[in-house]
């Protein structure tokens, strides 16, 4: 154990602080779009190999060599800097590794590049009306006429639908096939006739997700990720992935500072809420939450860093449980803090900019927010069935089988 | 940067860890536990051979060495057994030693400790809210000390007693001296037997220290505890998945039904992860002196409340019989009762993490 920075991880670090002073951007750039401004910043942190790493120089990648503790070490100076990094999109986070793993090179040199950039924007059709935990029950058709699919059914909690140009999907192609081996996984284009998008009102009142429906829908033949009925291993893959990722502490100890703002601005019996032992004591619980959060991330970025991640398999499955109770710890004191003004409806503005202000109402916002990541992704129960199962060796549920 | 058990780190864990498995069972366990000395000397006798009475002794006073976190894993492992040793207040007497003897006086007492020829133990908590130094009362007139302390583990065996004085210092007694009262109590962790210790102008030599010194004893009492905690959660949760596996209701392991899955996941969701906190807690004692003081106090309150709060999950978890005094759960239950009550409270801990925190 030894927390000093190497000396070439030091130098690493002040090379991100040096590459960080140009942002926020200066002159004519900065009055550019923001959009724009972050897409000018990113291309310069893929060439300078800040951003994403992992991914090949030929699609638009940086290519670096996998280095965990580099890699903390540009999550924590991005952060700090508010600066743009790796999009955390639908496509650039799970249909980019995806393709990398299973996809032609066709697929690869089209799709990857144009969702690194967020030029070309993606959802992902998984959920619907009856599939929800039990994914692989999935009914969306897809038959094959011709050189083309031909798409019928629908999906649901649909993100981002109504931005995206295109949808990876998963679809049930070998109706006789054995539940998990009917599956394929297909890359449908938004505005293929057929294909229709319908918002869904979250109960925070923004329009964030969707259900999608498909009225023979037709795509190319070729739209196909790996091959027929394999998609269920493909998705499965590509979720390993995502859970392996090692989840951003800085967030939460930014949310946890700005818990103690609250804390100094609410009033309890005619003094600063701060000031009151009880929630003194309930601030510091929850801190107990975050250290552990922390702490517990630098752990497995160790493990990873020496090649040795079996050794934090438990740990690293219990990531999404434990961020997510912990953020919801958070927003729960936030709420509490609130008094009467905890009953008041978001602002429409706070809606759209997911609410990250100061303001009463922000931390409504924030508070109903904290519940969606203990649904979306493999919801708690699911997950620790996982827990239970792998991590532990206890059973699995007991299913019917088809 | 590494965040990680060096290889030596994880043989020391693995070498106690193997040795309690083959020298404490549970069933011997279960006859320590019964028998109500809450020591046995051959244990104590071996692990001394290990090495761990000298742990954080300086090389040249025979010792080993090491640091805090080499402690810590082993007080993790010993309450992943609950093992019945004098360890927890031997190691805390030698730290004293360490950070308020003078130079003569570690020369002279330190050796004796490394190599077991004494068994020592602290005498720190005092009655009531007495768990800071803030609090201490004993007195010392000259080279003599005068008042009461409460909680004194396995003073009963000790030969020397470190005690905390009014202000912070602290002193080194004889514990079959003069003037020294030794009075069981009956404590619920029979694995850790205490006492209530009255000084009465007892002889004793005087070390230094200040209320920075023991506030640093504290600190690492508090990581200690903290290590030891989480073995003794980590154990129940073996335990627990040992049980629904083979305790069977309508037709099936219990293990099967999600109501008992989902627990064990929650329990060892919030157990798991902590051993980051404590080895940090551990680290930060002996490498990072700005921040060592507050995540002590943030791990003994986190951990050992979680450790509880997993204590009597367990014993639900194990119906009717876990609330049997025959039900192995209770060993590892009050273990962690002691772990949460000496030494301040998980509220107590948060309340100073607040203050140190500037809340």
């Amino acid at each position: 154990m030894d927390l000093e920075y190497s000396e070439e991880h030091e130098a690493f670090r002040e090379s991100v602080r040096a590459f960080l002073e140009g942002w926020p951007l200066q002159g004519v750039e900065a009055a550019l779009p923001i959009e724009e401004q972050e897409a000018i910043f990113r291309k310069r942190g893929i060439e300078a190999g800040f951003v994403y790493r992992k991914v090949p120089k030929r699609y638009g990648g940086s290519e670096q060599e996998d280095d965990a503790i580099k890699e903390r070490i540009i999550q924590e100076e991005f952060y700090n800097a508010a600066a743009p990094r790796d999009l955390s999109t639908q496509g650039a986070g799970m249909l980019v590794p995806t393709l990398l793993e299973f996809g032609t090179e066709v697929q690869k040199e089209r799709y990857i590049p144009p969702a690194l950039t967020g030029e070309e924007n993606w959802c992902q059709g998984y959920s619907e009306p009856g599939s929800g935990s039990d994914l692989a029950s999935l009914q969306c058709q897809a038959r094959l006429d011709g050189d083309e699919w031909v798409l019928n059914g629908q999906k649901i909690w649909t993100s981002s639908a109504q931005r995206a140009q295109m949808m990876f999907g998963l679809f049930r192609s070998e109706p006789d096939a054995k539940k998990h081996e009917g599956i394929s996984y297909l890359l449908v284009p938004m505005d293929t006739p057929g294909l229709e998008v319908r918002p869904l009102r979250e109960m925070s009142g923004g329009f964030e997700f969707n259900e999608v429906f498909f009225t023979d829908a037709r795509i190319p033949a070729e739209n196909i990720v790996a091959s027929r009925g394999q998609g269920w291993q493909v998705s499965r893959a590509t979720l390993v992935h995502e859970r392996n990722l090692i989840g951003n502490p800085f967030m939460m100890r930014e949310a946890f500072s700005d818990l103690l703002g609250l804390a100094r601005s609410r009033m309890r019996n005619g003094r600063p809420a701060i000031e009151d032992p009880g929630i003194r004591r309930r601030i510091a619980e929850i801190e107990g939450y975050v250290q552990t959060n922390e702490l517990s991330n630098m752990r497995q970025f160790t493990a990873a860093h020496r090649g040795e991640m079996a050794k934090v398999m438990r740990p690293m499955m219990m990531n999404k449980v434990f961020s997510t109770d912990t953020m919801q710890r958070i927003m729960r004191c936030a709420y509490d803090l609130l008094d009467g003004d905890g009953s008041l409806a978001p602002l429409e503005e706070e809606i759209e900019t997911w609410g990250r202000t100061a303001t009463a109402t922000g931390w409504v916002l924030q508070y109903m927010f904290s519940l969606g990541p203990a649904i979306a992704g493999g919801a708690t129960n699911i997950q620790r069935n996982i827990i239970a199962e792998r991590g532990y060796g206890l059973p699995r549920d007991l299913r019917k089988t088809s | 940067m590494d965040f990680g058990l060096s290889e030596e780190q994880e043989m020391l864990e693995a070498t106690i860890r193997g040795f309690a498995e083959n020298e404490c069972p549970t069933t011997r366990l279960r006859e320590l536990f019964d028998g109500g000395e809450g020591h046995d000397p051959a244990l104590w006798e071996a692990l001394v051979e290990m090495g761990v009475a000298g742990l954080i002794v300086p090389e040249d006073h025979g010792g080993a060495g090491l640091e805090l976190l080499e402690l810590a894993l082993v007080a993790e492992v010993l309450g992943e057994f609950a093992l019945p040793v004098p360890f927890l207040g031997h190691s805390l007497a030698v730290l004293g030693l360490r950070l308020a003897g003078s130079d003569a006086q570690q020369a002279s007492l330190l050796p004796g400790l490394a190599a077991g020829e004494q068994i020592a133990t602290v005498a720190l908590q005092e009655s009531g809210e007495g768990w800071t130094p803030r609090d201490w009362t004993v007195k010392a007139d000259g080279d003599r000390i005068s008042g009461e302390k409460t909680i004194v583990t396995h003073a009963a065996l000790a030969d020397r007693i470190l005690v905390g004085l009014e202000g912070g210092q602290l002193a080194w007694v004889d514990a079959k001296g003069e003037g020294v009262g030794i009075t069981p109590v009956d404590g619920v962790d029979r694995t850790r037997p205490f006492t209530t210790v009255t000084f009465n102008a007892a002889p004793a030599e005087i070390l230094g220290g200040d209320a920075q010194t023991a506030q640093r004893l504290m600190d690492a009492a508090s990581a200690l505890l903290a290590a030891d905690a989480f073995g003794a959660a980590s154990k129940l949760i073996d335990l627990d998945v040992a049980y629904s596996l083979s305790r069977e209701q309508f037709g099936q392991p219990i293990a099967q039904f999600q109501a008992v899955k989902h627990t064990i996941a929650s329990l060892a969701t919030d157990i798991e992860p902590t051993r980051a906190l404590w080895w940090y807690a551990a680290y930060a004692f002996d490498h990072l002196p700005d921040e060592a003081s507050r995540v002590a106090s943030v791990a003994k309150a986190h951990i050992t409340d979680r450790a509880m709060n997993a204590a009597r999950q367990s014993v639900e978890l194990h119906g009717g019989y876990g609330f049997t005094w025959e039900c192995e759960v209770q060993m590892w239950f009050k273990r962690i009762m002691l772990d949460r009550s000496y030494l301040g409270t998980p509220d107590q801990h948060r309340e100073r993490t607040a203050d140190l925190g500037g809340y």
